[in-house]
């Protein structure tokens, strides 16, 4: 039998990548073992099941892969546009496209990563850049 | 001796089906429209419950289901599984059921749902909101995609992208599921739509419009399988299960590997191996389409067009009555039933084609089926291939 014990202080991977990204920072895991990029914050590598993973910044590029825009009354905040982003280092998240009209957000739209802190959560969102859209 | 899977193939048989409230029923709970299904469907086979010793159910809301349905109808089973993978649920209780018949451990298997979504008091936003905190999803909540129609909404635009799918295709779904619903006495939408209709219908989520969303309803569904062998000695014309795979890739539409490829192409795949059959071997074909974009996926991924044809397959009527292959001949969730998860109803209306119960909308000289149901955002699905005694 293994036992293991858990360090004083230590968390989960959810809530210290939301404790950093409260603090305006954006990090990624990458698998110390098949060198894979990993999103969302996981305990093991869903690529090769190793459980050395490894916490890295990363410059936040990616590309605009899928796009919706989710049509609301402005009473209930108004047209939102929700994407998938494609991360130059391989992963993929949902975020939102800010600077544009949500309809404006078109698949292959280069974008940066920045995190936006309201009411002391941060949370990744993009901002289109110069680049081609596909 | 066959083994493994082939050993199953044809071993148990649907020998009833029933549906109840199909559209709006004021006044009845998600139970007690599950329990007209279940008593209409064991009746239909020819047994009472008192013959009922195994029961598959599964419910969107409550997670140990399982035991007020054992309690509500008065079972004793020796086999259950409560299984809860969304609206596919039902087309993968199948297999566990055909081992548990095939062991000995049970031979007659209830499969029961029913939903009051549309008329229940406790409401959607009410549940959305439950949910949030019951089964959180961190990393795509913050972003509020309204799910699930988002999600399907993302995997359309994507396949546009890639494959030059328009709106009008998505459209055709809509148009054809209506047809069929036309003729379909049961179904909760039967006025005419067309194309025109569907693409200036208020728009939920891009490139999604309210037409190209299943239907909210109420209803119940329920069938009974049996072993081949007492199938036979039962009132109704047998309906073989000939194949069943479920698969499951990934939960949340961020985490889709390809969002124009989903796990049918697993659980297609499979499920006609141990039919021994292929796509041009089916007569009717039934796909769980919550979203118009399904119905074009899952042609797809169960191989009856290329990859990136969906579209251009389903135009112009193709998939209508009179069409070259006749997809979901209930109306399926566009235009039939949806009460939250549509995966029995899928299955019960391949078993009534099959049967040639079907009326109005009959499939001449039906004698197979694939019954394909989805659950979640594209996340899990399961395939199953039915026959009549011709197709064993």
């Amino acid at each position: 039998m293994t036992t293991q014990t858990i360090e004083e202080g230590a968390t989960g991977v959810q809530a210290f990548h939301q404790r950093e990204l409260d603090a305006g920072r954006l990090l990624l895991q990458c698998c110390g073992t098949c060198g894979r990029h990993v999103y969302y914050p996981r305990e093991g590598c869903p690529h090769c099941g190793s459980t050395a993973l490894e916490w890295k910044s990363f410059n936040g590029l990616g590309t605009v892969h899928a796009v919706t825009t989710v049509r609301r009354k402005p009473a209930d905040g108004g047209d939102l546009n929700v994407s998938l982003i494609d991360l130059d280092e391989g992963v993929r998240l949902m975020s939102r496209v800010d600077n544009l009209a949500p309809d404006a957000v078109r698949i292959g739209q280069r974008v940066r990563a920045r995190v936006q802190v309201k009411d002391g959560r941060g949370l990744v969102l993009f901002d289109a850049i110069e680049g081609d859209a596909a | 001796m066959k083994t493994g899977l082939d050993a199953l193939r044809g071993s148990a048989a649907i020998a009833g089906v029933a549906t109840f409230g199909c559209g709006e029923t004021p006044g009845f709970t998600d139970m007690e429209l599950l329990a007209r299904s279940a008593h209409a469907a064991v009746a239909d086979a020819g047994l009472t419950m008192r013959d009922i010793d195994g029961l598959c159910t599964a419910s969107a809301s409550a997670a140990m289901w399982a035991l007020p349905v054992v309690e509500y109808l008065g079972l004793n089973p020796r086999y259950i599984d409560g299984t809860m993978l969304g609206g596919s649920s039902f087309i993968a209780h199948l297999l566990p059921a055909m081992h548990a018949i095939r062991s000995g451990q049970c031979s007659a298997v209830l499969v029961c749902y029913g939903s009051a979504q549309r008329s229940a008091a406790f409401g959607r936003r009410e549940i959305v909101a439950a949910r949030r905190f019951l089964d959180p999803q961190p990393y795509e909540h913050p972003y509020e995609p309204m799910l699930p129609v988002s999600a399907y909404a993302l995997a359309a635009s994507r396949h546009m992208h890639e494959f030059g799918t328009t709106r009008e295709q998505l459209a055709d779904v809509a148009v054809a599921a209506r047809a069929w619903a036309r003729l379909n006495p049961e179904a909760f939408m039967r006025e005419p739509l067309t194309r025109e209709q569907v693409l200036a219908a208020r728009m939920v989520s891009d490139p999604l419009t309210v037409r190209d969303c299943c239907l909210v309803t109420d209803g119940g569904g329920a069938y009974v399988l049996v072993s081949a062998e007492r199938a036979r000695d039962l009132p109704k014309k047998p309906v073989h299960v000939l194949g069943n795979a479920t698969a499951v890739w990934n939960r949340q539409i961020s985490s889709m590997k390809d969002l124009t490829i989903t796990a049918a192409s697993q659980s297609g795949r499979e499920a006609f191996a141990m039919a021994g059959l292929a796509p041009k071997d089916i007569d009717v074909v039934q796909l769980y389409d919550a979203f118009t974009i399904n119905t074009l996926l899952f042609l797809e991924d169960l191989g009856f067009c290329p990859k990136g044809e969906g579209g251009r397959f389903v135009a112009d009527g193709a998939i209508a009555p009179g069409g070259r292959l006749p997809v979901n001949t209930n109306g399926g969730g566009l235009s039939c039933v949806h009460p939250g998860m549509y995966g029995i109803f899928a299955l019960i209306e391949a078993v009534r084609q099959l049967r040639g119960d079907c009326g109005e909308r009959q499939v001449k000289n039906a004698h197979t089926a694939i019954a394909h149901g989805n659950g979640g955002m594209l996340s899990s699905q399961a395939t199953a291939i039915l026959g009549t005694a011709d197709a064993l």
